[in-house]
């Protein structure tokens, strides 16, 4: 990265002028107390990482699956997280660092909910006010999260326009920032918008493959031959990618959601996926120049997945650079591979992920031969708050793994999707 | 035309939505703000994510693009246009770069003064990002005018002169557009700023009557920049279903109370100020 936040081509700072002086005002936060440690910023953020977060989280070697693809797979439990996903790092060392700066009031987008509960967590646990912006259609998807973060004092405020997801709830908290910048931090779910945020969120994510490729060489004595994560903006992928990107043997997938189709409905203004780093090509989108789902006049597409947490039309402008330089695959698999990744991971090996990180499993499913000896997973989250939506959709669908719905007809007559 | 032309009295800058709710009636409408005394006219090309945009014009940019507006017909919309007043392009980053076969602004700033757009306010591209267009727009004779926020000081301020041209766009409020009834106390300080500057400064974001035009002039603002006020007219003809001809002559009508109290505002100010 070069000091104005550009990778390669991608990155920049493209927000309005009003939000400029707090940009610039992060930036050198960014740098004084996350690169520099200024007061002692980095030790009391692993402090409350271990104390209040867990860290450091397990990493274990999966065994039926490794007999199942006749490789080594380990799984890096980013799950165990506090909260229940990665997005701890990030919500607790920025709310961290908005105490710092002295700012009194915290908002956030959320697509899945895990970014908005982590950071409702993190902001009741520094005693900051917070407010989560999320779309209507993610509120109807994600309920448990919605009470989750309500029940730790977070405001939550739907939004209604587009298609009511992730783009939108970003679009919507930018605003608020517009009003509030003078006394309120914005904290991006994701590594992307403006610099210093892809940066910054990575850095704050990197704990992830410190300990993962510490992990590896105690566990398995040996670095991975491959190391797998989902990707919607990218911040566990980034997270999981970082301290591995200068091991030449080492191959990075980043899995993303192939929706229902790869292909796109330009009249319709969508692309029922959100295979952004395959399929979109280079846009300015929320403050960042980098791969987005466009039609060609440059309006953005409304972006589909099963998955709330992937079902965004962007992607962080560094991961975009290195899928063009070649040091990252992106690869993806659709909504029906993600779900009997689900079911499979939740069978064998006792872990219910989320459907984000069903992705990462998808595509080991299918692609296993091709991945080396070695293989590392990065298990983003866990699936409780999918619950209501694998249901649906495992119904809705004819999947040869899962259990089936016949007990809930049994039960009640009815199943949990029926009655909406 | 050169958008400083429209400032030799205090301006009147009324903005709408083009394409809402229909490119014809789109067409009449902003024909109405030029009958009603507008000096210059901010036509906004809708884009999907506009982060700078408060619900007003959000819903106008949503209903101009369910009616098919798009950057191709937007172009042939200013090239029929009948009025004889400077016309300026907002919008935002992605559409400007993306147009034409190759990337970056100068596409769409050629076909821009091909049709007569007059300059450009990119409420998504600060001067850090802006040095592409800039040349691109000094290649054709196009002005960029930059938004100077509440909160642009210092450094800020000095970057943004070296880049600006044809006016500078007073935000008079921190937030999104949308219109308001008190006159911000930013607007003042925010002009004794940049009251140095050679170019004309124009305030917008929240004015709604002439009153509050009148004010603002005499706060020593050289004209006004009103938006939603005006597309409040557009979105409530459009819901009650009002035949075209009555609300362009609402939106003149409104045009002609804003554009007196720009008028009067300047009667107010003290001599040689
Ligand atoms: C468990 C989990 N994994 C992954 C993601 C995708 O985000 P990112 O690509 O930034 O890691 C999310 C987002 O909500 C998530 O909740």
């Amino acid at each position: 990265m070069s000091t104005d936040g550009s990778f390669g081509e991608y990155g920049g700072q493209y927000v309005p002028e009003a939000l400029m002086p707090a940009i610039e005002e992060l930036s050198d936060a960014y740098e004084r107390y996350v690169l520099e440690n200024e007061d002692g910023f980095r030790d009391e953020l692993s402090e409350r990482l271990t104390d209040f977060g867990g860290r450091p989280t397990p990493l274990g070697r999966a065994d039926q699956l490794s007999e199942r693809y006749d490789r080594e797979v380990y799984l890096k439990r980013e799950d165990l997280l506090h909260g229940g996903a990665h997005k701890l790092n990030n919500a607790l060392g920025q709310v961290l660092l908005a105490k710092y700066m002295g700012k009194e009031r915290i908002i956030a987008e959320t697509g899945a909910g895990q970014h908005g509960t982590a950071t409702a967590m993190a902001a009741a646990h520094l005693n900051m006010p917070c407010e989560i912006y999320m779309g209507e259609t993610d509120i109807a998807r994600q309920r448990p999260n919605v009470f989750r973060m309500r029940t730790n004092g977070a405001t939550v405020t739907p939004v209604t326009t587009g298609r009511g997801t992730l783009k939108e709830a970003i679009s919507e908290t930018m605003r608020d920032w517009a009003a509030t910048v003078e006394d309120t931090h914005y904290i991006i779910g994701s590594i992307v918008g403006p610099h210093p945020f892809p940066a910054m969120v990575r850095d704050f994510h990197a704990v992830i493959s410190e300990e993962a490729r510490e992990q590896m060489l105690e566990t398995a004595g040996q670095l991975p031959d491959a190391v797998l994560a989902c990707a919607g903006g990218g911040s566990n992928t980034m997270g999981m990618f970082q301290q591995f990107r200068d091991d030449d043997g080492v191959e990075l997938y980043a899995v993303e959601a192939g929706g229902s189709s790869l292909s796109v409905d330009e009249d319709a203004g969508v692309a029922p996926n959100s295979a952004t780093l395959s399929t979109g090509d280079e846009g300015v989108l929320h403050g960042a120049r980098t791969k987005v789902l466009q039609d060609g006049d440059g309006q953005i597409m409304e972006s589909h997945s099963v998955s709330a947490g992937l079902d965004y039309a962007g992607v962080g402008p560094e991961l975009a650079e290195m899928v063009d330089r070649g040091r990252v695959q992106a690869v993806n698999v659709d909504d029906d591979a993600a779900l009997a990744a689900f079911h499979r991971l939740a069978r064998e090996e006792g872990v219910i992920p989320a459907l984000e990180t069903a992705h990462a499993f998808g595509y080991l499913e299918q692609h296993h031969d091709e991945l080396g000896e070695v293989v590392v997973l990065n298990v983003s989250g866990r699936g409780d708050k999918d619950l209501e939506t694998v249901i649906e959709e495992t119904q809705s669908r004819d999947l040869d793994v899962g259990p089936t719905m016949d007990l809930f007809r049994d039960l009640g007559g009815h199943t949990a999707g029926e009655d909406r | 035309m050169s958008l400083d032309a429209a400032f030799d009295d205090p301006a009147f800058v009324p903005y709408l939505a083009v394409g809402d709710p229909s490119y014809e009636q789109s067409l009449r409408y902003v024909e109405a703000l030029a009958d009603g005394g507008a000096d210059a006219i901010e036509l906004g090309l809708p884009f999907s994510e506009p982060i700078a945009e408060g619900s007003t014009i959000q819903s106008a940019i949503v209903r101009a693009l369910e009616a098919g507006m798009t950057p191709g017909r937007y172009f042939e919309f200013v090239a029929e246009l009948d009025v004889d007043v400077p016309l300026v392009c907002m919008t935002y980053y992605n559409l400007v770069y993306q147009y034409g076969s190759e990337a970056g602004p100068r596409p769409f700033v050629e076909r821009a003064a091909e049709v007569g757009i007059g300059g450009f306010v990119i409420p998504d591209l600060p001067a850090e990002e802006a040095a592409p267009l800039r040349e691109a727009c000094d290649e054709f004779g196009l002005d960029l005018v930059f938004i100077v926020a509440p909160t642009t000081e210092g450094e800020r301020l000095d970057r943004m002169h070296e880049f600006v041209s044809g006016y500078v766009y007073v935000q008079a409020r921190l937030g999104t557009t949308g219109a308001r009834e008190e006159v911000s106390e930013y607007t003042e300080r925010s002009l004794a700023r940049i009251a140095d500057w050679d170019v004309p400064k124009a305030v917008g974001f929240g004015i709604k009557t002439g009153d509050h035009a009148e004010r603002i002039v005499s706060a020593g603002a050289d004209g006004v920049i009103v938006g939603s006020a005006l597309v409040d007219i557009v979105a409530e003809g459009h819901e009650n279903d009002d035949p075209t001809g009555v609300v362009a002559e609402r939106l003149e009508r409104k045009a002609r109370e804003l554009k007196r109290g720009a008028v009067r505002g300047l009667g107010e100010t003290a001599p040689g100020q």
